[in-house]
C-alpha cells in the first residue's frame, strides 16, 4: 500500500515536470523541470527494485546529460521565447497530441492484459553483480560497441563545436 | 509496521547530521585561526562572552549570529525561483552524500546488528558519485539566477570544474573498486581491517589514486588551489555575488560541510575509515571493560591534569577584566569533562541499572564510540590539510586547471586503473 | 498493487508529452530535451517489463539506451553551438536556408 502510494507519488510529480518541460516559457526552468522528471522516474525505479538502474539515472541522465543542457543554455544566454514567434497550428498540434496520448493510455487499459503474475526476484536483483554478471558476459558486444560509440560522439562533438578546424 | 526500525534509522540519520554539523564551527575557528597563524599574525581573538575569550572559539558564534540578522537583500531581477533554491540544493546535496559512509562497525541494540550509516545501498559508491554530480545544479543555478555577469562566469566555471574532476574522481575511486572488490563503502572499510599495512593507499595503485582523489576532491569542494569560481581577488565572490544573510551562510556552511564529506571519502577509502589503528573491533569487544577504563581513565587523567594546570595559570590582574578569568572556566570545563570520562568508563556495571561492558551492546557501543572518534580525528587531520593547502598555495588559472583535469588526470586514473587490475590478478595467484 | 499496466501507462504518458514537445516547440535545446523525455519513457517500459519476467536484461538495455542518449546530447548539443555561431539563434523557424 505504501508502495502505492510512492508510485503515485512520484508518476504525478513526473508527470507534471514533463508538462513544464513541453509547456515552460524559459529553457532554464524547462531543463530543471526535466531533471525532476528524472528523478522522479529514478523513484520510480527504485521501485521497481532497479537500484543500478536508478543511481545510474540519477549519475548520468540528471548528472551529467542535464548539465551539459544547463551548461550550454547558460553559455548561449538563451532567455524566454518569444510567444509570436510560435510555428503555425501549434495549439492544434498540442491538441492533437494530446488527444492521442489519451487514446494510447485507453488502448492499454482495455485491451492488454498483463495479469501474468510478475515473476519472483531474488535478493540480489537489479543490483551491481547480478546487471555486471550479464553486462561482461552475454551483453559483452554492444558493451564494446558502446565504447566506441561514446569516442565518436566525443570526437564528433569536439570537431562540430570547434571555432576553427 | 517496523517501529524499532524506523526509530532505528531516525536515530542513525540524527548521529549522522549531528556528527557533520558539530564539524563546522570548529572548522570556521580553525580557518581563521589556522589562516593567522600560517600568516605569521594572530587571527580573530576579540569575540568574547562576557569578558572570556578563549582564543577565538566564540567566533564562529559571532558570525552565525550575525549572518543570521543581516538584511536579506533580493536583488531585482532575479529569477526568484531558482535564486531561493540553490543554496537548500547545495547544502542538501552536501549532506545527504554523507549517508553511505560508515561512522563505525555494526552495533548490537535492540537484539539485532545495526550498522551505523544511514543506509545500506547496495550501489553505495555509485550512489556517492551520482549525489556529487547533482551537486553542480547548485551553484550553476546560483550563478544564473542572480542576474549578475560575475556571477554566471563564476558558475560556468565551476560547473566545468566540477564535472571535469568528476571524472579523475570516479576513476581514483573506481581503482578502490577493484583493489577491494566491493561497491559498499562498510565492506571496504572492513576489508581494509585494522592494521595500517592493510590500508587503501599502502599499495601503488591505491597511492596513485589517493593524489588523484586529493587533488579532485579539492576542485570539488572549490578550495584553493582551485577556487577560481569564488576567486576573490578576480570575480569578487564568484556565483554567490548577490547572496547576502542566511542564504549566503548556507553556501558558507555548505562548502565546509563539502570539505568534511571529502576528508570522510578519503579516510574511507584510503585510510581504513573509522577503524582504531591496531584494534579491531572483535579486540575491542572482547575486551571491553579492560579497554573501557584504560581509555577513560586515561582521558580522565589527562584532562584532569591539564585542568589542574589551567588552574595554576590563573594570575589576577593581568588584564583588569574578564579575561584574568579564562584559565578558571577552562580549568573547570576540563575538570567536568574528566569527571564525566571517569564516569563513563568505570560506573557502567557498578550502578544497577546501566549494564556492565560485558554486556555485547555496552561493549559495541563502546566500540563504536572508539571508531567515532577516530574518524573524527582523521576527518580532522584532512581538513587541516585542505585549510594548510588552501593559505599556502595559489590559484590555478582557468586554463590550467582544464588542462591538468583532462591532459593530466584523465590518463593517470585510465593507466592507474589498469595498473590496479593486473595487481589484483598479481595478488591474487 | 504497482502493475506492469500501471507503468506502461506512465510510459504512454511521457512518450506522448515528448512528442507533442518535439512537434510544438521551436527551441532547439528544449526539442532534444523532450527527446529525452521520449528516451526516458521507453527506459520506464523496459525497467516495466524487466521487472515481470523477473531478469534484469531490461536493465541493460536501459544502460545502453542511456550511453547512446549521452552520445547522442554531446554531438546534438555541439550542432547547436555551432549553429548558434553562424545564426545567433536556436529558433528552428529560422534555420531555413535550404528550403524552397
Amino acid at each position: 500500500m505504501f508502495e502505492q502510494i510512492l508510485f503515485y507519488f512520484f508518476a504525478i510529480v513526473a508527470v507534471i515536470s514533463a508538462v513544464n518541460v513541453v509547456a515552460g516559457k524559459n529553457p532554464i526552468a524547462c531543463a530543471i523541470s526535466l531533471i525532476v522528471t528524472l528523478g522522479a522516474l529514478a523513484g520510480v525505479f527504485v521501485l521497481q527494485d532497479a537500484h543500478f538502474v536508478a543511481t545510474i539515472q540519477v549519475l548520468v541522465y540528471a548528472g551529467a546529460i542535464m548539465v551539459l543542457f544547463v551548461f550550454v543554455i547558460m553559455l548561449l544566454n538563451l532567455g524566454p521565447e518569444d510567444l509570436d514567434k510560435e510555428g503555425r497550428f501549434t495549439r492544434l498540434k498540442g491538441v492533437g497530441v494530446l488527444f492521442a496520448m489519451a487514446g494510447a493510455a485507453l488502448l492499454i487499459w482495455n485491451f492488454a492484459d498483463y495479469s501474468a503474475a510478475m515473476a519472483r526476484i531474488g535478493p540480489g536483483y537489479g543490483g551491481l553483480e547480478q546487471i555486471s554478471g550479464k553486462l561482461f558476459t552475454e551483453y559483452i558486444i554492444p558493451f564494446e560497441a558502446i565504447s566506441v560509440l561514446l569516442m565518436a560522439a566525443v570526437v564528433g562533438a569536439v570537431v562540430i563545436a570547434k571555432r576553427e578546424l | 509496521m517496523d517501529y524499532t526500525g524506523l526509530i532505528i534509522v531516525a536515530v542513525r540519520c540524527v548521529i549522522m547530521l549531528v556528527f557533520l554539523l558539530s564539524f563546522i564551527p570548529v572548522l570556521i575557528w580553525a580557518e581563521r585561526r589556522g589562516a593567522g597563524f600560517i600568516q605569521d599574525r594572530p587571527g580573530p581573538n576579540r569575540a568574547d562572552v562576557f569578558g572570556v575569550r578563549l582564543a577565538g572559539l566564540i567566533q564562529p558564534i559571532a558570525d552565525v549570529v550575525k549572518l543570521l540578522f543581516k538584511e536579506d537583500v533580493t536583488p531585482r531581477n532575479v529569477f526568484r525561483p531558482f535564486y531561493k533554491i540553490a543554496p537548500a540544493i547545495t547544502m542538501t546535496v552536501a549532506l545527504v552524500t554523507f549517508v553511505v559512509v560508515p561512522l563505525a562497525d555494526v552495533v548490537h541494540v535492540a537484539g539485532r546488528d545495526v550498522s551505523v550509516q544511514v543506509s545500506d545501498l547496495d550501489t553505495g559508491l555509485l550512489y556517492l558519485f551520482a549525489v556529487s554530480s547533482l551537486g553542480v545544479y547548485g551553484i550553476m543555478l546560483a550563478g544564473w539566477s542572480a542576474n549578475n555577469k560575475y556571477a554566471l562566469m563564476g558558475g560556468l566555471r565551476s560547473s566545468a570544474q566540477m564535472i571535469s574532476y568528476e571524472i579523475a574522481m570516479g576513476l581514483a575511486a573506481g581503482v578502490m573498486f577493484l583493489l577491494f572488490g566491493t561497491a559498499q563503502l562498510d565492506d571496504m572499510v572492513r576489508a581494509q581491517g585494522a592494521n595500517p599495512l592493510g590500508w587503501g593507499v599502502v599499495s601503488i595503485p591505491g597511492l596513485i589514486a589517493f593524489v588523484m582523489f586529493l587533488v579532485a576532491s579539492f576542485a570539488e569542494t572549490n578550495r584553493t588551489p582551485f577556487d577560481l569560481p569564488e576567486g576573490e581577488s578576480e570575480l569578487v565572490a564568484g556565483y554567490h555575488i548577490e547572496y547576502s544573510a542566511f542564504k549566503f551562510a548556507m553556501f558558507f556552511m555548505a562548502e565546509y560541510v563539502n570539505m568534511v564529506v571529502a576528508s570522510g571519502l578519503l579516510v574511507t577509502l584510503f585510510f581504513g575509515g573509522y577503524q582504531v589503528p591496531f584494534l579491531p573491533t572483535e579486540t575491542i569487544v572482547q575486551h571491553a571493560p579492560l579497554i573501557a577504563k584504560v581509555v577513560f581513565g586515561g582521558a580522565a587523567l589527562v584532562l584532569a591534569g591539564l585542568g589542574v594546570f589551567a588552574f595554576t595559570r590563573y594570575r589576577p590582574g593581568k588584564y583588569g577584566d574578564n579575561r584574568d578569568r579564562e584559565p578558571l572556566v577552562v580549568g573547570v570545563l576540563l575538570l567536568v569533562l574528566a569527571v564525566g570520562a571517569a564516569g563513563v568508563g568505570f560506573l557502567p556495571g557498578v550502578i544497577p541499572g546501566i549494564p556492565g561492558y560485558e554486556h555485547r551492546t555496552v561493549a559495541t557501543l563502546l566500540a563504536a564510540a572508539l571508531q567515532i572518534g577516530t574518524f573524527a580525528g582523521k576527518i580532522a587531520l584532512f581538513t587541516w590539510l585542505f585549510i594548510w593547502v588552501r593559505w599556502t598555495l595559489p590559484r590555478f588559472r582557468y586554463d590550467q586547471l582544464m588542462r591538468l583535469g583532462w591532459t593530466y588526470l584523465f590518463p593517470i586514473g585510465i593507466f592507474n586503473l589498469v595498473l590496479a587490475g593486473v595487481w589484483v590478478l598479481a595478488s591474487s595467484g | 498493487m504497482v502493475s506492469t499496466s500501471h507503468l506502461l501507462i506512465l510510459s504512454a504518458v511521457l512518450f506522448s508529452l515528448g512528442i507533442a514537445g518535439v512537434v510544438i516547440r521551436r527551441n532547439a535545446i528544449v526539442v532534444m530535451m523532450c527527446i529525452e523525455l521520449m528516451l526516458n519513457a521507453v527506459n520506464v517500459s523496459f525497467v516495466a517489463f524487466a521487472r515481470q519476467m523477473g531478469g534484469v536484461d531490461g536493465h541493460l538495455i536501459v544502460f545502453f539506451v542511456m550511453a547512446v542518449a549521452a552520445a547522442e546530447a554531446g554531438v546534438g548539443l555541439a550542432l547547436v553551438i555551432a549553429l548558434f555561431r553562424h545564426k545567433a539563434t536556436v529558433n528552428l523557424d529560422e534555420v531555413n536556408l535550404m528550403k524552397g
